[in-house]
């Protein structure tokens, strides 16, 4: 029923408050965001994060899990270290590290340490670097979800299979490729698919990391904060309406080419 | 791999070598990784007990992880103060509470009547749950905010509660859950005499304990972190629940970094705790979302 009226708004020049009477607009809210440069520029801040969020934290994700995964003492103890942050809210997160990135902060003291005082940067200030800090928090406090999820999948996969593997004189590498990754093919598909919903959504950090929302100068600067907004800043239900049927058209999309992608892939 | 593992049950993936500089190189990095992920709660723990100015100019020395200079509890009772604290921290509870409460009831039985009960239409709903679980409650904010004012919900906790209790996702693992429960144990309690409530609370429930677990677990994560959605319909602090109500230490310099520090490790603590007691059940729970994805 709300998507259905998300549509309805979305032709319409609605106001959450307004003395004038609400008109049928066509599609003049979706020529307006499609033409409106910020719109583009949001949508880019959030391919950019997607595109390098969901591999680089899916990969991390899984050599966690087949690392937490080995026959060795410690394991679980690991297994919920790596978990934890997962239970920290991304508000949370999202202050403690804004702390971390501080200009004097701990990051940039190791890092000038490192460096040699060669490299430094205001992280949160910078419109180069804030998408990066933001990439940080969310790779720290989300890919333990994604570990448990694939943890669960490589236990999962049946131990003859490695061992007829091994008699067919299968390298480590060779039996990950062609034992590990089939064997978890669904999980990995399921935690692509739910990585890449998730970085669309980007909201929270982006909101409250930087000094300003999607600053500094809109780096940072996702669809979500630009809904947000023209939806709830400046009111306008019909724009706003507009904006989150073009996002849940673009999740759409990104799900349905994902997966048809995935099953060619992993077929051939 | 070799046969000549230890007699362990479990099975295990590749091993990367039985060498001992093998094994001594996985422990170095699991231990760095180790680092890398709770070096943050350490440093909010010993930043929440320091005066305000110390936070920052302590933090590029070994002093960040130790709680020197020791000003005891007084960020904690500053940041109650400032951001009304005890009312937000109440609010987050109540929220909370209510939509994992009734989440459970209304999306276990609704998952229930989709297992069990032949209805015409049924294969359509369930089509439907199975679609519904892809569209992010991110793009009906925008129309469910303009709802909320036309019926007066702005600054209410139902506006907060309502639009979660019932989850496509959680109506569908209680639904693959109880297909897996067999019928005849529900119809054995019917010739015992047994009405349908009380099959479904004597019999399906204690069995379906593992996915009420997950489902409470998942619900309570997702609820107790909220951002986007409190922040367009509250607009003071009566039902304001603690990641909006952080807000206020942005708003108002100078910047007090031990009392925001404190306020995030009241913030952190509730769910690390529960996390720490029923760390099983939490990887089970998050496991087993993923199984049939």
């Amino acid at each position: 029923m709300p998507f259905t009226l998300a549509i309805w708004f979305s032709l319409t020049n609605q106001r959450l408050i307004s003395p004038l009477a609400t008109r049928f607009v066509g599609l003049d809210n979706y020529t307006e965001q499609l033409t409106n440069d910020l719109f583009w520029t949001s949508l880019w801040n959030n391919l950019r994060f997607a595109g390098f969020v969901v591999p680089v934290q899916t990969g991390f994700a899984l050599a966690l899990a087949v690392m937490v995964n080995q026959n060795i003492r410690g394991r679980v103890a690991f297994r919920t270290i790596f978990f934890t942050p997962v239970t920290v809210v991304i508000a949370a997160a999202a202050t403690i590290w804004v702390l971390l990135f501080n200009i004097n902060g701990l990051v940039n003291g190791l890092l000038e340490l490192v460096t040699f005082g060669n490299f430094a940067p205001d992280w949160l200030n910078s419109t180069a670097w804030a998408m990066t800090a933001i990439i940080v928090v969310s790779i720290w406090q989300g890919v333990g979800f994604q570990m448990v999820i694939l943890l669960a999948a490589l236990q999962d996969v049946p131990v003859e299979r490695y061992e007829a593997a091994a008699i067919d004189g299968a390298g480590t590498w060779q039996q990950f490729r062609h034992v590990t990754l089939p064997g978890i093919r669904n999980a990995l598909i399921f935690v692509l698919t739910v990585t890449t919903i998730l970085a669309m959504r980007l909201f929270d950090q982006p909101t409250l990391m930087p000094r300003s929302p999607g600053g500094p100068l809109d780096s940072t600067r996702t669809v979500m904060v630009h809904m947000f907004e023209i939806g709830f800043g400046r009111q306008a239900i019909g724009r706003g309406s507009a904006v989150a049927v073009i996002f849940f058209v673009i999740v759409l999309v990104l799900t349905v080419i994902q997966r048809l992608f995935l099953r060619e892939e992993i077929a051939t | 791999m070799t046969s000549s593992r230890s007699q362990s049950s479990r099975r295990q993936s590749a091993a990367p070598g039985q060498s001992l500089v093998g094994r001594w190189l996985l422990y170095a990095v699991l231990t760095a990784l180790a680092v890398f992920f709770l070096f943050p709660l350490v440093y909010m723990l010993a930043s929440s007990v320091k005066p305000d100015d110390q936070v920052l100019a302590n933090s590029q020395s070994a002093e960040a992880f130790l709680p020197t200079p020791f000003v005891g509890l007084e960020n904690y009772g500053d940041a109650i103060d400032r951001a009304q604290l005890p009312r937000v921290f109440l609010n987050s509870v109540v929220i909370s509470s209510f939509i994992v409460g009734l989440g459970l009831i209304v999306n276990s039985l609704f998952g229930y009547a989709l297992s069990r009960l032949r209805f015409t239409g049924r294969n359509i709903l369930r089509a439907a749950i199975v679609a519904l679980i892809i569209i992010p409650f991110e793009s009906l904010a925008v129309p469910l905010l303009f709802m909320g004012a036309e019926v007066g919900w702005l600054d209410t906790y139902q506006i907060q509660i309502l639009p979660f209790i019932a989850n496509p996702l959680y109506i569908f693992l209680f639904y693959t859950f109880f297909l897996s429960i067999p019928v005849s144990l529900e119809e054995a309690a019917r010739i015992d005499g047994a009405g349908p409530f009380q099959i479904f609370t004597r019999v399906v429930m204690p069995l379906a304990k593992p996915a009420y677990a997950t489902v409470a677990i998942l619900g309570f994560l997702f609820s107790w972190g909220q951002f986007l959605w409190p922040s367009m319909v509250t607009r003071g602090v009566d039902v304001r629940p603690l990641p909006v109500g952080i807000g206020v230490f942005k708003t108002t310099p100078p910047v007090s970094w031990g009392d925001i520090m404190a306020y995030t490790v009241l913030m952190t603590l509730p769910l690390l705790v529960i996390f720490v007691v029923f760390q099983r059940q939490f990887v089970q729970g998050v496991a087993s979302s993923g199984v049939k994805g």
